[in-house]
């Protein structure tokens, strides 16, 4: 047999069905829900009379538009109201598992999904949801899908699907200390450009991806959509195994090692073909801050707003001068220099423990800058937030300085109350910097937590490795 | 799904790279239950300035383009978000074809789903479409479907490429869970052979419990 990539491997155990030149019908092992993106797909369901197929892979979860202050309120958002509504209803009708806001276990869809154990390697997942790459981390085939297709793999469990190229994208070397796993991947998106992985199935290796833990391989594959491709895949290793043991939907003792065993075939054949290669050295890299309004619009922290002249391509040349009118920056200003109104520490990307204490280690005993209107944490699941409480992070975050938030999306999208104000400028540890993402004129600049740690208490960026602290690792 | 054959129509241009689909269904839309009606709200944040009045400098809104059913853009056209909305919008908003260098995977997708026609042309082409819809005041072009190609009335003619698959969709206007279900023997075989489950072994807090530990 002819030596596999780890995205053909799963491919292959899932086609149920394929003829010639058409693309294959896959089975889809979980597919997650959330109430932004499924009301019209149980609306078309139901008016063909059509049933969900497996209710009991489906799980759905309440995050986009979820209040991050107090729960016991009553929603004052009638359309959100309406939405967590109808998916109660939908979930309700049709059997599929619900973790609705005052659930103890609810959170982003793509924490909780790895949280719990319902994410596991060698599966097929998808979600309404671009950010479903994430669990691509497990070594899962993982990615977003639109709203009809929420319907069929409510109807089938299947999808329909063309085989995507493969990317080989790898970074050797040790990471330096203040570089983080979300600068790794904000500089494969410099690289690489926003579309450079488009039509591909992205595969990630080397030492410097091997050394990050899971929370921080979460971070590389949840934001390789926003390089243009549609999964990004890490093979399972022991670090997966350790994460994963114990979980509740991850099967125990004898059971438990079987799986493993299974688990360990999960990877790229020596020898197995890739359509393209990425390389990178991990100690070339430096903690990175976009300027721009696309996530590849980044430079490293000692870098400087760059010259949209500087551009060879003329689409490149206007693409910079409107995202720096958006932004209000000028060429030429050191990112160092670039005031901060507000940061927000949460999101798919980077709101997981590791995270949450990298920033904890990094603020504790400072304070937040005057000149800062507002710091949010926003922990990705209530199962964090517990945790992080333990330890004490949350008085650390408060003492601070910050706010101590409930899980969900809150700012990395504003669909609830946590708005970024009109042209106020962030650093956000989230993974979209879109016009209006945050909040209409909203300015966000995409950093790591110690990053955007770093700035609330500066008031403006700094690179971290100038900070004498030990956590920036 | 409405079947798609051939369409003529006036082109608008959008000319910006990497339009993203929050720019065309900006987050607070998301909101809603159906698929109507995001026609009037497509590229909100451009097309609208405060208290909803139109925005004069966006193309949208030039009188000349009222009435496009083209739309003209550029390279990575629909990347970002997954939201269907983006689609929905460019539809209700009356767009039956999009004429691109290149599309992002995902937004790509979804307009199969609605038929609409995202057709990829070269740089050089799609610059070529931009330079005679900005001389020609109500420039239309002509999409054949069967035949693959874009025309003008001045004898201009662009051929694009397309998935033999995919061109089926749209040319049938299937309805692809229609035929998905038609396997429901092999999508039972399947489940039989590998026996998927997601079994909880530990209780969490979730409604509708189902455990499918046997
Ligand atoms: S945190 Fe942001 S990117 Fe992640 S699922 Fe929520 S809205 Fe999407």
């Amino acid at each position: 047999m002819p030596p596999k990539t780890l995205y053909e491997k799963i491919w292959d155990s899932h086609v149920v069905h394929e003829e010639a030149g058409k693309p294959a019908l896959i089975y889809i092992d979980r597919h997650l829900i959330h109430e932004g993106t499924s009301p019209q797909a149980f609306a078309g369901l139901g008016a063909e009379g059509r049933k969900v197929r497996r209710p009991d892979l489906t799980f759905a979860v309440m995050d986009h538009s979820v209040p991050t202050k107090d729960r016991t309120l009553p929603i004052i958002d009638t359309a959100a109201r309406l939405q967590f509504e109808a998916l109660e209803k939908n979930c309700r009708e049709t059997g599929v598992r619900l973790f609705d806001m005052n659930s103890r276990n609810q959170g982003i869809v793509h924490i909780i999904g790895p949280e719990l154990g319902l994410t596991q390697p060698g599966q097929t997942i998808v979600c309404g949801d671009s950010h479903t790459s994430t669990h691509g981390a497990f070594g899962t085939l993982a990615f977003g899908i639109g709203t009809s297709e929420v319907e069929h793999v409510l109807a089938t469990q299947c999808l329909v699907q063309s085989r995507s190229k493969t990317l080989h994208i790898l970074v050797e070397g040790k990471r330096p200390r203040g570089v983080t796993a979300k600068d790794i991947i904000l500089a494969i998106i410099g690289k690489i450009g926003i579309s450079g992985g488009t039509g591909h199935v992205a595969e990630y290796g080397g030492e410097a991806i091997r050394d990050l833990s899971m929370d921080g391989r979460m971070t590389v594959c949840n934001m390789t959509i926003e390089g243009g491709a549609r999964a990004g895949m890490i093979a399972p290793d022991e670090t997966t195994f350790a994460y994963m043991e114990g979980r509740p939907f991850v099967p125990r003792g004898k059971a438990f090692e079987e799986a493993v065993a299974g688990w360990k075939k999960l990877t790229s054949d020596e020898g197995a073909k890739f359509d393209m290669t990425v390389e990178l050295e991990a100690q070339d890299l430096a903690p990175q801050v976009t300027w721009g309004t696309n996530p590849g619009m980044v430079t490293s922290v000692t870098g400087r707003v760059p010259e949209p002249g500087s551009f060879h391509d003329p689409n490149d040349q206007k693409a910079t001068e409107s995202a720096l009118k958006y932004m209000g920056l000028k060429a030429g200003t050191p990112i160092v220099d670039i005031p901060v109104d507000r940061v927000f520490i949460g999101s798919c990307t980077n709101s997981r423990l590791d995270d949450l204490r990298a920033a904890a280690h990094l603020v504790a005993g400072k304070h937040v800058a005057h000149s800062i209107k507002q710091a949010l944490i926003v922990p990705g699941s209530r199962g964090i937030k517990a945790q992080a409480e333990k330890e004490g992070l949350d008085k650390i975050f408060r003492d601070a300085g910050f706010e101590w938030r409930d899980a969900g999306c809150s700012m990395c999208i504003g669909m609830n109350a946590d708005v970024l104000p009109p042209h106020e400028r962030s650093a956000s540890t989230s993974n979209r910097n879109f016009e209006g993402r945050q909040g209409k004129d909203s300015r966000t600049h995409l950093v790591s937590p110690v990053m955007a740690a770093a700035a609330a208490i500066a008031g403006h960026f700094v690179d971290v490795r100038s900070l004498d602290v030990s956590t920036v690792e | 799904m409405e079947p798609f054959n051939t369409h003529t129509g006036m082109v608008m241009p959008l000319d910006r790279v990497n339009v993203d689909t929050d720019q065309m269904v900006p987050k607070q839309f998301l909101k809603a239950l159906t698929r109507q009606g995001f026609g009037r709200i497509l590229f909100y944040d451009w097309r609208y300035l405060p208290g909803e009045r139109p925005n004069p400098e966006f193309v949208l809104n030039f009188p000349r383009y009222e009435g496009a059913s083209v739309l003209l853009a550029r390279h990575n056209f629909g990347c970002g978000s997954s939201r269907e909305h983006a689609p929905w919008g460019v539809k209700d908003y009356g767009f039956r074809v999009i004429i691109a260098p290149s599309y992002a995977d995902i937004f790509y997708n979804n307009c199969f789903k609605n038929g609409i026609l995202p057709a990829s042309l070269s740089e050089e082409q799609v610059e070529e479409l931009f330079q005679r819809t900005e001389k020609e005041e109500g420039y239309m072009l002509t999409v054949n479907l069967p035949n693959q190609t874009v025309a003008d009335r001045h004898g201009l003619m662009f051929r694009f490429d397309l998935a033999p698959s995919r061109k089926e969709v749209l040319l049938k206007g299937l309805d692809d869970i229609g035929t998905s279900l038609q396997h429901e023997t092999d999508i039972t075989s399947y489940e039989k052979a590998h026996g998927a489950t997601a079994t909880m072994y530990e209780a969490v807090d979730v409604k509708n419990y189902v455990n499918a530990r046997q």
